[in-house]
């Protein structure tokens, strides 16, 4: 579940899932998929045993998968998980369009997923019983991996967002925590000001975290039914993240810094950046990249872009999906159900896993966890409440993989040039547009 | 070109070279303090980003937080750091260790073998179509090998070599540059007239190789394999594409793959163990350097053919 | 006698004619065959898929078609890629000469006999061939910080402001320095050890009629290593013309400067990785490598004449 969206690679070699991967896996699943497997046929497949492959970077997994072959002694699980983020992605096309070598399981995040799902390369796991799934999970993974009827994977963790702050820093300059984002506007021309080597945040354009921004301010720029597709950026909601963002970026109160590098660390590290607005997942990266400043750092509900409106929305979260190409489809469904639905999630939240279950979400164990990072603060209770304010009617692009890969040729111009936000979300709409019509989509305009 | 790269060491040391000097036996010519001076600068480039990388393998991941790039963190870990290079993941870094040698060794080895043989075919032999396997090979070298990255993997999959070592080894094989250096080689270390004589004697092609010119040939084979064991060892694209399985990883992939877990979620962030292992990756090779030192810059100079 | 003589001065001197009439034979085909094969499977063929590709169109929606060469004229037209090869001339028109202009000048250096710790410099220069541009690139990334970096750092102990070297502005020359350091004792090799065969006979009689170091090495030492000069330039402008490696691992600290349509080769690896246009991106790669071909070509052509 990573979600630097704004890295090259970032795409995904799907290269020649469609010239080759086509041909190689078209057709056959897509009629052998749609008649139901019953818990029995599951349970037969676990008691016969077999190997299963899966790839998967999201680190709880190890003792998920060693828990899972205890439980099934016959069942071999041969964990991939040096790959993340790209590599990941162009390993899986790469295996996919080859027709060789594809993983029974594959974790996909949720703005992946709908390439790999429109391009045949993800089983329907509805005939295996993933639809009667739905209630368990929060509207906003749920949404991401459903589409109609099917189910192109059972989501793994999610990512409602909050606004993580440096209170130390807060506290020396007397800022209060913003509710709004002109309070976060003002915050950060006080905080520039009193010290002219500290920044409210940094941001040198990233597609992951400017498209969940404008999903919070209620833009929806995507709008997609089957290979239709609308491409919009000029709405209501665009314009409110532009008029803030804009005079962060015009009024030089960003740290030029880009998100999960060696100086971002160091600058959530050494008080320089004093905000991160991301996904609930961060807690584990802070307590690894950045123990030096443990505890100085607090969780609070993302600023408003309307005083008193509680929008949240999702930065991040994967999947677990079962390829079409997988040899094993029962005992990858099993494992996927285990891992996401099962006893899995209990034993991925107890190591640190952000759950996209509301059962766990809501568990008074888990909303009272105090995280000795945050000065013990019960931090889950944010998040969960960020979760349960997440609008579900978010889409992504069918091809959103590529184009986030061209986010910063676009609107990244508008960080370093006389560019507008507004001019360069255009001209990433132009390229996006350009691009679904060579792709043979049906663009709106 | 020559006259824009030749007009600075006038400046430098043309005052000492136009005044009438002394007669010097060229064996021994004077020691210049300002040309050493200059080199030392040139030197001084070369080594701070390699003090950086030393420097910072000494330090903790939050040593390296809290601390100058180009100074010593409080804590000095540097063994803890090694030791934890080495035991991280189950100790999967002296896996991708052992995986890169064995790269280079087949790789390497493999290709500078063919690269001699090509070599002294080129030097020795005339055969149809020999004036065309060089501009062949150059010509397929300028195509960008990126974008022929999948339309290989695509037939080494078909051929069922993807996510073996083979997938590594077989592109590593070829090594135009290596080609070039025997060929070259070739001709001026072994004269033909010798060749002559051992065929007049009777020996076979096979060894009249064998016994006359690959002895001949020895320093060039050191260089030409060290040349392709820094490109076996330091390769990262082609085994980026080709291995899906991590315990086949070489070095170079490993690394980045620990350095990419900065970027996951709940991923440990263990910049101290990338800089550590990058400096270790490196060590190596430096150390093969030095200690062939002797051999490859011989083979280099081709010293052997001076008259 | 020259070393290095660029491969396609056909016969080695050495080896006068007589030879040739008899072995011109099958013979050499025995030794050169394996590389030939190897070759084959690793370049030559992935080529001939490139072009076959290169006829097709594949869409996500809509699936594969034969388009003729339709790609190759959207490739002529496409202002993303010659902006690119734009780039990667100038690169080339710049860091080229700066770099093998270096390596000249220590290899002369070290030739002359004049410095202190020779075997010290030869050494310690060539070093950086050795360190993987991945780590390579790490390293110089940060030294550009100008937060923590070495920029940075100077920026604060001098209070001046050096420019941000990964702003759009820089990134080009930051990229070459990279470059640079990588392979400036490589060349540096190449171009001494051409040196040392130079027969010391020569100097003799130069130094004997009178010249001083600069005309000798003017009229003895660079004629005498045309060719190793000829052949690393070849080598560094198909270098240039596929810059990928460091300008990517680079991306991440430059993501605004460094676009993904950034090199031809980094365009051709976009166009095949992220936008699944893997058909465009063979075709950009065909037009690039009959570029850099033809550029290879004159430069050889031109050293040749001149070398002759």
């Amino acid at each position: 579940m990573r979600r630097t969206t704004s890295r090259i690679l970032r795409g995904i070699a799907l290269v020649s899932t469609l010239a080759l991967g086509v041909t190689a896996c078209g057709g056959s699943d897509d009629d052998s998929d749609t008649k139901a497997v019953s818990a029995g046929d599951i349970q037969a497949a676990l008691d016969k045993g077999g190997d299963i492959t899966v790839w998967a970077w999201e680190p709880t997994l190890k003792t998920v998968a060693a828990d899972f072959q205890k439980k099934y002694p016959k069942v071999k699980v041969n964990l991939v998980s040096e790959r993340s983020g790209d590599k990941h992605y162009t390993a899986l096309s790469n295996a996919i369009s080859a027709g060789k070598g594809v993983p029974d399981v594959a974790q996909v995040e949720y703005f992946a997923l709908g390439q790999y799902s429109l391009t045949k390369g993800l089983s329907d796991l509805a005939p295996y019983g993933a639809d009667k799934l739905a209630s368990k999970y929060t509207p906003g993974p749920w949404n991401a991996v459903s589409d109609g009827d099917k189910v192109y994977g059972l989501p793994m963790d999610s990512g409602p967002m909050a606004l993580f702050y440096n209170k130390t820093v807060f506290d020396k300059y007397k800022i209060a925590v913003p509710t709004t984002w002109d309070e976060y506007l003002d915050a950060a021309r006080k905080l520039h000001k009193a010290d002219p080597k500290a920044y409210i945040a940094n941001d040198l354009g990233d597609a992951g975290f400017t498209t969940s921004l404008l999903w919070q301010a209620g833009s929806r720029p995507y709008k997609v039914d089957g290979t239709k597709v609308a491409i919009d950026f000029d709405d209501a909601g665009a314009k409110k993240f532009e008029t803030v963002w804009q005079k962060l970026i015009d009024e030089k109160l960003l740290a030029p810094v880009s998100g999960w590098t060696d100086d971002w660390y160091k600058g959530l590290g050494d008080g320089t950046i004093a905000t991160l607005a991301t996904g609930a997942w961060m807690p584990a990266n802070f307590v690894s990249g950045v123990p030096n400043a443990t505890g100085q750092w607090r969780a609070a509900a993302m600023p408003a872009w309307t005083q008193g409106d509680k929008a949240s929305a999702e930065n991040g979260g994967s999947s677990l999906t079962v390829p079409a190409l997988s040899q094993n489809k029962e005992l990858a469904y099993a494992f996927t159900e285990y891992a996401n639905a099962g006893d899995g999630v209990a034993t991925r939240v107890g190591e640190g896993a952000f759950p996209a279950t509301k059962a766990e979400l809501e568990s008074p164990a888990f909303q009272s966890k105090k995280f000795d990072y945050f000065g013990g603060q019960e931090a889950n209770k944010i998040f969960a409440e960020s979760a349960a304010n997440v609008a579900s009617d978010w889409s992504y692009l069918p091809f959103q993989p590529y184009a986030n890969s061209i986010f910063n040729d676009t609107v990244g111009k508008a960080y370093v040039s006389g560019t507008t936000l507004a001019e360069g979300l255009k001209a990433w709409q132009d390229a996006s547009i350009k691009y679904g019509e060579e792709q043979g989509f049906t663009v709106e305009k | 070109m020559s006259t824009s790269v030749t007009a600075s060491p006038a400046k430098s040391t043309g005052p000492k070279l136009r005044t009438p000097r002394k007669k010097h036996t060229p064996g021994k010519p004077k020691r210049n303090v300002l040309l050493t001076a200059l080199m030392a600068l040139m030197v001084l480039y070369t080594v701070v980003p390699l003090i950086w990388l030393v420097i910072n393998s000494t330090k903790t991941q939050a040593g390296l937080a809290d601390s100058n790039g180009l100074w010593l963190a409080h804590d000095f870990a540097l063994w803890d750091n090694i030791r934890d290079t080495f035991t991280y993941h189950d100790g999967i870094f002296g896996r991708w260790l052992l995986n890169t040698l064995l790269y280079v060794v087949l790789g390497a080895g493999g290709a500078t073998l063919l690269a001699v043989l090509g070599g002294y075919a080129l030097a020795k032999f005339a055969f149809p179509g020999k004036r065309a396997i060089f501009a062949v090979v150059i010509g397929a070298v300028a195509v960008p090998g990126t974008a022929l990255a999948v339309p290989t993997f695509l037939m080494f999959s078909k051929m069922g070599l993807t996510d073996t070592p083979w997938a590594v080894i077989i592109p590593s094989l070829v090594s135009p540059f290596g080609l070039y250096l025997m060929w070259v080689f070739a001709a001026e270390a072994i004269p033909t007239e010798l060749l002559e004589a051992a065929r007049m004697d009777g020996a076979s092609e096979v060894r009249t190789f064998f016994q006359v010119a690959l002895p001949l040939l020895a320093p060039g084979i050191v260089t030409v394999l060290l040349f392709t064991t820094v490109a076996t060892w330091n390769n990262y694209f082609l085994p980026l594409i080709m291995l899906k399985d991590p315990n086949w990883y070489p070095l170079t992939l490993g690394l980045s793959a620990w350095s990419s877990q900065a970027q996951t979620i709940g991923g440990d962030v263990i910049f101290n163990l990338v800089i550590t292992g990058s400096l270790l990756t490196i060590l190596p090779l430096i150390a093969a350097f030095l200690f062939l030192q002797k051999y490859w810059q011989s083979g280099l100079a081709a010293g052997s053919v001076k008259e | 006698m020259t070393t290095l003589q660029p491969p396609a001065a056909a016969e080695p001197r050495p080896a006068p004619p007589p030879s040739r009439r008899d072995r011109r034979s099958w013979t050499g085909w025995g030794f050169i065959g394996p590389f030939v094969a190897v070759f084959a499977l690793v370049f030559l063929a992935p080529i001939a898929y490139s072009i076959y590709l290169s006829l097709f169109r594949d869409q996500l929606i809509g699936g594969n078609q034969f388009v003729g060469l339709d790609n190759y004229t959207r490739a002529l037209q496409d202002d993303a890629f010659w902006s690119a090869v734009g780039r990667v001339a100038l690169f080339l028109a710049v860091q080229v000469p700066i770099m093998l202009g270096i390596a000249l000048l220590v290899a002369l250096a070290l030739d002359s006999g004049r410095l202190y710790g020779k075997s010290f410099f030869r050494i310690t220069i060539f070093l950086p061939y050795a360190v993987p541009a991945v780590v390579a690139t790490l390293m110089w990334g940060f030294m550009y910080g100008t937060k923590y970096g070495l920029v940075g750092d100077i920026n604060s102990a001098f209070g001046v402001t050096l420019p941000d070297l990964l702003s759009p502005d820089w990134v080009l020359a930051s990229i070459g320095n990279i470059v640079t350091w990588e392979f400036v004792g490589y060349n540096m090799l190449i171009f001494y050890s051409a040196l040392r065969v130079i027969p010391t006979s020569l100097y003799e009689a130069a130094e004997i009629d009178g010249a001083g170091q600069w005309r000798i090495i003017r009229s003895i030492k660079l004629p005498a290593i045309r060719g190793a000069i000829v052949i690393a330039t070849i080598f560094s402008i198909i270098g240039s013309f596929q810059l990928f490696n460091e300008p990517s691992i680079l991306r991440p600290l430059a993501l605004n400067a460094i676009t993904t349509d950034y090199t031809p080769n980094f365009y051709t690896y976009s166009l095949s990785f992220n936008g699944q246009q893997h058909n465009y991106s063979a075709t950009v790669a065909i037009i690039m490598g009959l570029i850099t071909m033809i550029v290879a070509y004159a430069v050889q052509l031109r050293g040749m004449r001149k070398g002759a």
